[in-house]
């Protein structure tokens, strides 16, 4: 199976195990991440401001390709996916928004036919589950985790706006338990895992961000987790920086930890 | 050719105002057909009505038609007017000049024109219209009360009051419904069951009554006064009229782990069980999803208990066919599914609770005895929250919960606020909500009272998160009135859960060609004025299958449903509507889309023979419709292709001449 990947800024950076890891196991499940040759930055935040365009033309770029490929495109990073798959959204279901986007794309040099919004637009764990299918994943893990105890952090970005990203359900989300479950250790329901981490709040307000992000770590050790996973780099840097009690690893991390993947000695 | 009298009304000055009658009168005088054309003041007084009947017998007219209101608001006058002076009521045509026309325009010269316009529509068709005689059909005097909660009860007890019998259906084991879980009932906080287990018994004692308990009506035939009912008895493994229901079975039977429902699953009970003591029919019934026996052949000991050889493991389904004259449909509701509302945490904690799982907490028969403890711990609960409209009023979730108002839920929880204040005033009660709604007798005193006596801290503003932490629930909410975001650590949460019509109530609407709104609430047949009948004739109905409602006013809409039940049943004929469907035979090509149009199921198809010219015989298949059931809707002529459907009164013939009147 062949896709479009869209790594995102961080994983070149900050990132680069959530990278790393996915394209290892991609490998092993038998999925073939083709990166696009000319991605640029998501823009990091969709911009709710209806006649912001500039700022969501990577994405529609990077939609184009990926329709004139005829290949779903699919990204790791939470806050790539959320940008991607609103920026789809609103070209598909506001036709003007639709038309000034592809006024845009035809000034580029080489530009293609008009987008409407055809792409289909996956996050890698929904691609796991329903491209790949968990039980095709659990039959392919090596080293079961067995025992672990682990909170699935799913953050803001990947789940809301409930509607459009149509991820899973925004209050009682399953996938990432799914998901551990297939890797063989036991998910840990706790409250605060679609809380929000305190995102770019920590750049301005960082005894916020260390609340919002105390309440998540917190409340995963009060439930008896062992380590919290998650698909946003920035809920891992802001739990790391405030000094979770649990360890935070990417569920890249754990998927490859599962299928026995050799660690990657050049990341971060 | 027709001789037609035509009736200029000036309704004081509703239409005299923007119409000038007089021209309109001498306009139409010379339209084809009219011998006389005239003018009064009020058409449908005394004095109007005589001028009518005599301008009928003087220059014997075949046809009127008059030009004043509404044809709702007085064609059944002037139809009884014709008939007294000797012409058939269907002659009768009203041109509405005063809602369509004069209450719609300012000057006099438009009103007038449209006026006569409207006029020479009505004559147009006259001239074209047959006269109709109603047909008759019989009346099956027995009612039909599907529903045993408190609007089944009470509708059965009111017509079978009136010496009428009539049968209750009811799916689950007893009657009694919602109201048999309840604890206490606003406005007055007497108990539920104190008021409603003697109805109960006053159902069980009628002779006139019958309960087909653990029952469900499975097909419906028929129309009006004429209803052939099959109702499904489905198996209980306990003779009915053998059991005396003393219980030992229910307490002897080792399967001790079956979700008690009664009690919204927060206890146990046997395989055999009666769901509660004040049960009617009481007898046991076996669940044959837990039952051992039933399920493996080893078991058997409710069959040795059994004093009177009550149990019968053989026991199978019984279809029972029964004519019935009326149906009164009283399916009530249900709380929502709290699995979309995980915000609130009740998948996560069992100290989230519906207000429905309250009042079994609070009520002495429920699996507490009635002492308010927390289901996770068995501990008093200090601080309880209470979340209104979870579900309701969702205009921006409807994918998770209902558009409406529930109605029920702002006076219920002020009933547990109060009650839980005055029983353990150490407690501490919290109530969020959108608006408090109470309107109706005494509501808003008790709601004041809950707020003022009893001390329960009101908030307006809606819980964002319940979290459940440390053995505590943390709260999070705005307070719209100080904006500010609260955090509460309460002991128990408890969900206002919107209400919905009970899952049976669309298939048993499909068998009755029952109408429904989007929310799958039945539609009555005008919202104010026949608020208890179906649409679909001799289909009444009753309590929350029609819209959210408290018992006061389900007790009285079951009343209502009763009396037109007993003024349908004492008819011993049933005149017919005559403006009714027809299929010429001639012409239908036999392709069923009028059947698949037809909201009331009034059409049919058989096989006909018909002599060819050649004198053969064929056999073809064509449409043919219940004159009892067809309501005039006239979808079935719309959509009809070869032109064979159409309707008596309204023939479309009448109706391109009116257009081509207007259009003239």
């Amino acid at each position: 199976m062949k896709v479009n990947y869209f790594p995102g800024c961080t994983l070149r950076t900050k990132a680069k195990d959530l990278d790393f890891y996915a394209r290892e196991c991609a490998k092993i499940l038998g999925i073939e991440l083709v990166e696009l040759p000319d991605w640029q930055c998501c823009g990091g935040v969709f911009v709710t401001s209806s006649d912001e365009i500039a700022s969501k033309l990577s994405c529609a770029r990077a939609l184009v390709a990926s329709r004139d490929d005829n290949r779903a495109l699919v990204s790791v990073c939470s806050a790539c996916h959320n940008v991607i798959k609103q920026t789809n959204h609103a070209i598909k279901n506001d036709a003007k928004f639709a038309d000034a986007v592809n006024r845009y794309l035809a000034q580029d040099e080489e530009h293609s036919d008009p987008y409407f919004g055809e792409t289909e637009v996956l996050h890698y764990l929904e691609l796991l589950r329903d491209k790949v299918g968990f039980d095709k994943i659990r039959e392919a893990v090596k080293n079961p985790l067995t025992g672990k105890k682990i909170a699935a952090y799913y953050g803001c970005l990947l789940l809301r706006p409930g509607k459009v990203m149509a991820f899973d359900d925004v209050e009682n989300p399953q996938i990432m338990e799914d998901f551990i479950r297939a890797l063989g250790a036991e998910p840990v329901i706790y409250p605060a895992r679609n809380e929000c981490c305190g995102g770019y709040i920590a750049l301005e307000d960082a005894a916020s961000a260390k609340k919002k992000s105390d309440t998540v770590s917190h409340s995963a050790a009060n439930h008896g987790a062992d380590m919290i996973v998650t698909a946003c780099p920035l809920c891992k840097y802001n739990l790391t920086k405030n000094e979770s009690p649990l360890p935070v690893v990417y569920f890249t991390e754990l998927l490859a930890l599962a299928l026995g993947v050799k660690e990657n000695d050049d990341a971060e | 050719m027709q001789r037609i009298g035509v009736f200029v009304c000036h309704c004081g000055t509703n239409i005299a105002g923007t119409v000038d009658v007089k021209a309109v009168a001498e306009a139409l005088k010379f339209e084809p057909g009219v011998v006389v054309s005239t003018d009064y003041q009020y058409m449908c007084s005394q004095a109007g009505q005589e001028m009518i009947k005599e301008a009928i017998i003087e220059n014997k007219l075949t046809g009127i038609v008059v030009c004043s209101c509404s044809p709702r608001m007085h064609e059944a006058t002037f139809r009884k007017t014709a008939a007294a002076a000797g012409l058939n009521p269907y002659m009768v045509e009203i041109a509405n000049i005063r809602e369509q026309c004069s209450w719609v325009h300012k000057d006099i010269p438009t009103g007038t024109e449209k006026a006569i316009i409207l006029g020479k529509a009505a004559i147009a068709k006259v001239n074209l219209n047959a006269p109709l005689t109603p047909g008759e059909s019989p009346v099956t005097k027995r009612a039909l009360v599907i529903g045993g909660g408190i609007a089944g009860i009470q509708t059965a007890l009111d017509i079978a009051d009136a010496g009428f019998p009539v049968d209750i259906v009811e799916t689950k084991p007893t009657i009694g419904g919602k109201m048999a879980q309840l604890d206490k009932t606003f406005p007055t906080l007497d108990c539920a069951a104190c008021i409603l287990t003697p109805k109960m018994v006053d159902v069980a004692t009628n002779d006139k009554i019958r309960i087909f308990s653990y029952s469900e009506v499975s097909e419906v035939n028929g129309f009006v006064g004429n209803f052939d009912v099959t109702i499904k008895r489905r198996a209980r493994y306990v003779k009915e009229d053998i059991c005396t229901g003393c219980g030992l079975c229910t307490e002897k039977c080792p399967q001790k782990k079956v979700p008690n429902e009664f009690n919204l699953n927060m206890d146990n009970r046997r395989a055999i069980y009666i769901p509660f003591a004040q049960a009617v029919p009481k007898v046991a019934t076996i669940d044959p999803e837990s039952c051992t026996m039933l399920k493996t052949g080893k078991c058997g000991v409710c069959s040795k208990v059994c004093t009177v050889g009550a149990i019968d493991y053989n026991a199978k389904d019984e279809f029972i066919t029964e004519k019935y004259g009326a149906i009164v449909v009283a399916t009530g509701f249900n709380p929502i599914s709290m699995d979309k509302f995980d915000e609130y945490a009740y998948s996560q904690s069992k100290d989230v609770i519906t207000s429905l799982e309250l009042e079994r907490l609070m009520n002495a028969a429920g699996p507490t005895g009635g002492t308010l403890l927390r289901p996770s711990d068995g501990e008093h609960p200090h601080t309880i929250v209470f979340v209104q409209c979870v579900g309701s009023r969702c205009d921006s979730c409807a994918e998770k919960g209902k558009e409406y108002c529930s109605k029920i839920c702002c006076m219920y929880t002020a009933k547990h606020a109060m009650l839980i204040r005055d029983k353990y005033p150490d407690t501490d009660v919290y109530v969020f909500y959108i608006d408090v709604r109470t309107p109706g007798k005494n509501f808003d005193e008790f709601y004041r009272r809950a707020v003022e006596e009893y001390g329960v801290h009101y908030i307006k503003g809606m819980v964002g998160k319940v979290s459940p932490e440390g053995g505590k629930l943390k709260v999070r909410a705005s307070d719209l009135i100080d904006g500010k975001q609260l955090n509460i650590d309460a002991d128990l949460v408890v969900l206002a859960a919107a209400i919905e019509p009970d899952k049976s109530a669309r298939p048993l609407a499909t068998m009755l060609t029952a109408s429904m709104d989007t929310n799958d609430f039945f539609t009555e047949a005008h919202p104010k004025l026949r608020p208890v009948e179906s649409p679909t004739a001799g289909v009444y109905l009753s309590g929350t299958c029609q819209g959210p409602k408290d018992i006061p006013e389900t007790v009285s809409q079951a009343g209502a449903a009763a009396s037109m039940v007993i003024a349908l049943l004492c008819k011993d004929k049933l005149t017919g509507n005559p403006c009714v469907a027809h299929s010429d035979e001639m012409m239908c090509n036999g392709c069923s889309t009028c059947e698949k149009v037809c909201p009331y199921g009034a059409i049919t198809y058989i096989d006909k023979e018909f002599r060819m010219p050649d004198r053969t015989t064929k056999v073809r298949r064509v449409a043919q419709v219940n004159e009892a059931v067809c309501q005039g809707c006239g979808a079935c002529t719309v959509a009809c292709m070869s032109g064979a459907m159409d309707l008596k009164g309204f023939t479309n013939k009448q109706i391109f001449a009116e257009v081509d009147a207007i259009c003239k």
